[in-house]
């Protein structure tokens, strides 16, 4: 999977940019991208799938990534509220692996990353060994 | 413990409603906490979890939940979600969780009412 758009460059000023250290981080996160959406009329099911798909990539970001950061931003070319969470963690080895439900190295559901593909209608991952993870969801407005 | 309110025993049942900015460590403690509850004290028959206030539970809620629904059945409880927004449970099903152990029911009135029919 390949990201094809959104260097920072060129995706202008993030609308809200948080640390992703703690679960409480991801409580903020979650809630944060749940307003953006809601300020701008998205719908409730909208509001919830979307804020679930964050929910699970922030926690990622704290519990494999060993933290890192989130960023909220619109992206010009579609319109679409557009969020990225990225870490300087280990990478995922296997990501075909890691993105089937029911694959777990943290003793979860290992339904994360599928699933939160799955709520968004836009999910870009790059990762690798050592390389760490960034992944962009993005969600229609 | 924030993000989770107090917990009441009423009729049997420990009630706790979970609030929207609930942590994945309150969540856990919230699990030992009932679990020690269920275990210890006599005559609790049932947990009732009001959800109206969760804007989204995801997989590790929602698999934190099914957990704890599985551990009340060996102690001889049951376990009712109530409140459960559309949204919540649309999403839920989209990711595949279906916490069979638990049994939801639309208001608290109702699973209390259920709980007596036993």
């Amino acid at each position: 999977m390949r990201l094809h758009s959104s260097s920072v460059a060129e995706r202008g000023r993030d609308l809200l940019r948080l640390p992703l250290k703690t679960n409480r981080d991801v409580v903020a996160a979650r809630q944060a991208v749940a307003r953006e959406l809601k300020a701008r009329g998205a719908r409730p099911i909208r509001v919830t799938r979307f804020a679930t798909a964050v929910s699970e990539i922030a926690r990622n970001t704290v519990l494999h990534g060993g933290g890192g950061s989130f960023a909220v931003f619109l992206d010009p070319a579609s319109g679409y509220l557009m969020v990225e969470c990225r870490d300087a963690g280990e990478g995922i080895a296997d990501l075909d692996r890691a993105m089937t439900d029911g694959y777990s190295t943290g003793g979860s559901m290992g339904r994360g990353l599928g699933g939160a593909k799955r709520l968004a209608d836009r999910f870009e991952i790059e990762t690798g060994p050592g390389k760490g993870t960034r992944v962009i969801l993005g969600a229609r407005l | 413990m924030s993000g989770v309110a107090a917990i009441n025993l009423v009729e049997n049942a420990l009630l706790v409603s979970i609030q929207d900015d609930v942590t994945d460590t309150d969540i856990i403690e919230l699990q030992d906490t009932l679990s020690q509850r269920i275990a210890l004290e006599e005559n609790i028959r049932g947990v009732v979890l009001d959800i109206s206030a969760l804007e989204i539970v995801d997989t590790f809620v929602g698999r934190v939940i099914a957990q704890l629904a599985g551990i009340a059945r060996l102690l001889d409880a049951q376990t009712f979600v109530v409140g459960m927004r559309p949204a919540v449970a649309v999403t839920l099903v989209e990711l595949g969780m279906y916490l069979p152990e638990s049994r939801t029911a639309l208001s608290l009135t109702h699973a209390l009412a259920q709980l007596k029919r036993g």
